[in-house]
């Protein structure tokens, strides 16, 4: 095989041709919020799983920074206690203290200027004593409130550039709280980066089942021509959790379900589902047909958004208290644990067809769904008596926790007479394919470490978001109603007023 | 005759007959299945793949060791068909296992495990006797540990993939013959293949800093040290080296205890080595060198916690560093062969092509 060349001109590297894992050029993560939970969880165990299967670039470097005042090996002995108390895996000793090795910690508040310098000479330290420039990747895993900042600084320290190096920042959520919120930070990140160095991240879309929602879109033949409203009834989304806040007052209150799961989470389900095929699946591509979906989504009326609070009831079979008796939730709290709303995509292939999106705490079972109803059969041949009758079809995509597609069919009642009732057939996913899907954060980090933003929120995604969300939070300002539940039910009764006539909730 | 179906409380469901039929067992399962089902609804059996395993009785529990090894990536339908000498009559048993802790409102996967009990004489048509115990429209991987070629060819009639290890084999030479041979019926995975991945990677992403993927046209050493048993997989890297190169034509010839020669590159020759390290415990390479006429040098070798990388620059300066990887282990390797029987790999024909016809 010949070394062609490349678009920009360079040579290709026929070497990488039936990789499963293509190279990703030398790369320093820098993680602000070293000692956060996230980085405690989620972010560690995920670069050790990364170590440990071989992924991670070539050459790799970690820089930690927290405010905690403590040494490199303090910090070195917190980050193995992370790694063997929350990896998928149980460490390799020699993996792990390899990467160790590799790890550095910077301590300091975000707004002093010296822990800048102080991680721009320990970056400089790592190309010059490996004689190559490494891509650069900070990890905003703080609180909100410094996103702005921290990125100000780096532009500040010049930290923003380096070179023919790539520099790229990803950016935890919530990427706002409402839209003009996230309009300036917008404004303020990409006053110093580039939109294609930015990287808001919405773990969601890093799970292998909700990307499995394009892949059964546009890899199957079947179902696209039926994908519109000449034959779907009605979608729903479910996001269903059968657990409380636990000890999450302090985030869980300020957010509640809509910015929480709603805003994020569910939007992206729905531009999924709802989006045009794209004409390749590059980042950009895929990006524009969903922020087109969203901008077809108009904010739902009051009458079709319903929002409520669990009381005291029954969780898995023992006494749950309601969400005001919660640890650290204030007594005068209005903040939602459940949102039910009805939303319609206006545009060509949706109008007219109600998309209706729930989430909740101490709901009666963990489930996040989506449920397409098509349309009923036009001409029902079939009355007989002693049996449920033919059902519109349902196509189920389940994200979580039996990880599938179902589709639900009219079948014959074996017997003399002609009697039909639903039947199910269904694909699992853990049935049918050998590999553990990787946590999402692995795949997330991987992606940004080789540059590829699909599965990362773009600037005009995220506005397109709040200008859904923004109304409702403006609405429910003015208007303080609040349907209660009790824990472990289906959600509030007030929820079956936004259901059009006809139709109805899934049972959770 | 069949014998009534049992029940094991802990392992799920089994079956056994002595001197029976395909059609008898391939109903057992059908009923194991049914009755699984009935006491179980959160129980939903696993359809990736079925896994055909030809083995030599006596070893037999060496081989489920290793089976047993492959962690998650285990077939759905294991059938292991143990070769005994003078048999005339089929045995057979069916265990139908559950994986892992259950839990509230999530389904369990379930595994048939199917063991045949048959003699030579079965082996030229064993794919009559597996036909109608294989889970249909499922694909079907056969693995032939030790040997039996005639089982191997008989059950390409219904297989699309084959699991070789080629440093099994007694030489290189006939190695990649067979494996050539396999590849004209079936989709090989080659676990000799397999071992290389690691180190395929890490020098294609050595090379790929555009600054350094010039050097590849100027590539002009390659040595390999390997396990001595492992030539073939020494063999396989080189031949993918010179098909992703578009490397010409040479040969390769024993000499001193290691296997030395040239290819022809675009403008140049390549000089080869395969070298065997005797303390190298593990099948598979020990150590990689790439020299090129500029004056860089990489190399790589097994270390703790990963691969060893040292890179000479032209100016003779070095550096050496840890790329991050833990060892699959041999069941790893497995694992990660039946695993690869549901991907395609478009470079392990040509690394093939080529590596063979270096020892023309």
């Amino acid at each position: 095989m010949a070394v062609a060349e490349t678009d920009r001109g360079e040579q290709e590297n026929p070497l990488v041709e039936g990789l499963e894992r293509v190279p990703i050029h030398p790369t320093t993560l820098v993680i602000f919020g070293g000692t956060g939970d996230l980085a405690h969880r989620k972010l560690l165990p995920a670069i050790y799983n990364l170590a440990h299967e071989g992924a991670l670039p070539e050459r790799f470097n970690l820089i930690a920074i927290a405010r905690s005042d403590i040494p490199h090996d303090d910090y070195r002995a917190m980050a193995r206690e992370s790694i063997e108390k929350y990896s998928r895996r149980p460490p390799d000793e020699q993996v792990l203290e390899k990467l160790l090795g590799q790890v550095s910690y910077v301590p300091g508040s975000f707004d002093d200027d010296s822990v800048f310098s102080r991680v721009n000479d320990q970056l400089d330290k790592i190309d010059k004593e490996a004689g190559v420039a490494f891509n650069r990747v900070f990890y905003l895993s703080t609180a909100p409130s410094f996103f702005a900042l921290i990125v100000e600084k780096l532009g500040e320290q010049g930290l923003h550039k380096h070179g023919e190096a790539e520099v790229r920042v990803v950016i935890e959520k919530p990427f706002g709280t409402r839209l003009d919120e996230a309009q300036k930070l917008n404004r303020q990140v990409l006053s110093v980066l580039d939109e294609s160095q930015v990287y808001r991240i919405d773990h969601y879309l890093g799970k292998e089942t909700v990307q499995n929602v394009l892949a059964f879109r546009f890899a199957n033949g079947m179902f696209e021509p039926i994908w519109n409203r000449n034959f779907i009834d009605y979608v729903q989304i479910t996001a269903a959790e059968d657990i409380g806040i636990g000890r999450r007052a302090g985030y869980y209150d300020s957010a509640g379900a809509l910015r929480d799961l709603v805003q994020n989470h569910m939007l992206q389900l729905l531009s999924l589902l709802c989006m045009e095929p794209p004409v390749t699946f590059d980042a950009d591509e895929v990006r524009d047909e969903k922020v087109k979906v969203l901008h077809a989504v108009a904010p739902p009326p009051p009458d079709a958004v319903v929002r409520g609070r669990y009381t005291a009831g029954m969780a898995e079979g023992k006494e749950a208290v309601g969400y005001l008796e919660e640890e650290g939730v204030p007594e005068d709290s209005r903040t939602e644990t459940y949102v039910a709303l009805r939303l319609e995509v206006d545009n060509w292939r949706w109008a007219g067809v109600p998309i209706y999106l729930r989430t909740g705490k101490r709901l009666a079972r963990k489930v996040t769904e989506i449920a397409v109803t098509l349309k009923p059969v036009p001409h029902l041949a079939f009355q007989g008596a002693g049996s449920v009758g033919v059902q519109p079809n349902q196509v189920i995509l389940t994200v979580q926790p039996n990880e599938g597609v179902s589709i639900s069919l009219g079948a014959k009642i074996p017997g003399t007479r002609m009697r039909i009732r639903p039947v199910n057939m269904e694909f699992l996913y853990g049935t049918s394919f050998l590999s553990q899907s990787p946590e999402a954060y692995e795949r997330l980090i991987t992606d940004a470490m080789r540059g590829d933003p699909t599965l990362f929120t773009r600037n005009d995604e995220v506005e397109a978001q709040w200008r859904i969300i923004d109304p409702i939070l403006e609405n429910w300002e003015k208007d303080g109603e609040l349907a209660e539940y009790p824990a472990g039910s289906a959600g509030p009764e007030e929820a079956d007023s936004i259901i059009a006539p006809g139709q109805r909730w899934r049972a959770i | 005759m069949a014998e009534p179906a049992q029940e094991a409380p802990d392992t799920g469901a089994v079956w056994s007959a002595q001197d029976t039929t395909p059609g008898e067992i391939e109903e057992a399962l059908r009923h194991l299945l049914q009755e699984q089902h009935a006491r179980d609804g959160a129980a939903a059996p696993a359809r990736v793949l079925n896994l055909v395993v030809v083995l030599d009785r006596d070893w037999r529990g060496e081989i489920m060791n290793r089976l047993e090894q492959v962690g998650r990536y285990h077939a759905s339908r294991t059938i292991l068909c143990a070769v005994e000498p003078g048999r005339t009559t089929i045995d057979a048993s069916v265990v139908m296992t559950m994986e892992g802790d259950t839990r509230p409102g999530e389904l369990m996967l379930t595994r048939e495990r199917v063991m045949l009990t048959v003699g030579e004489k079965h082996l030229p048509r064993l794919d009559t006797i597996v036909d109608p115990v294989v889970v249909t429209d499922l694909p079907t991987v056969v693995w032939s540990p030790h040997g039996h070629a005639e089982a191997v060819d008989a059950l390409l009639q219904l297989a699309q993939v084959v699991l070789i290890d080629s440093v099994n084999e007694p030489d290189p030479e006939s190695a990649l013959r067979r494996a050539k041979e396999l590849s004209e019926g079936a989709y090989v995975v080659d676990l000799a293949w397999l071992r290389t991945t690691p180190w395929r990677e890490r020098v294609a992403a050595t090379f790929d800093p555009p600054r350094f993927r010039d050097e590849l046209l100027h590539i002009d050493s390659v040595t390999v040290r390997h396990r001595p048993q492992s030539g073939v997989a020494g063999l396989l890297f080189i031949g993918w080296l010179a098909s992703r190169l578009g490397w010409g034509s040479g040969s390769l010839l024993a000499a001193q205890g290691a296997v030395r020669g040239t290819v022809k590159a675009h403008r140049h020759d390549v000089t080869l080595a395969l070298e065997p390290m005797a303390e190298q415990e593990v099948p598979g390479l020990a150590g990689i060198e790439i020299g090129t006429s500029s004056g860089m040098s990489i190399s790589l070798d097994r270390g703790p916690g990963g691969l060893v990388a040292s890179r000479r620059d032209r100016k003779g300066r070095e550096q050496s560093w840890t790329v991050l990887g833990a060892s699959r282990g041999e069941g790893g390797i497995l694992g990660e062969g039946i695993r690869q029987a549901l991907l395609r790999d478009p470079t392990y024909r040509g690394a093939l092509d080529c590596g063979e016809a270096l020892l023309r």
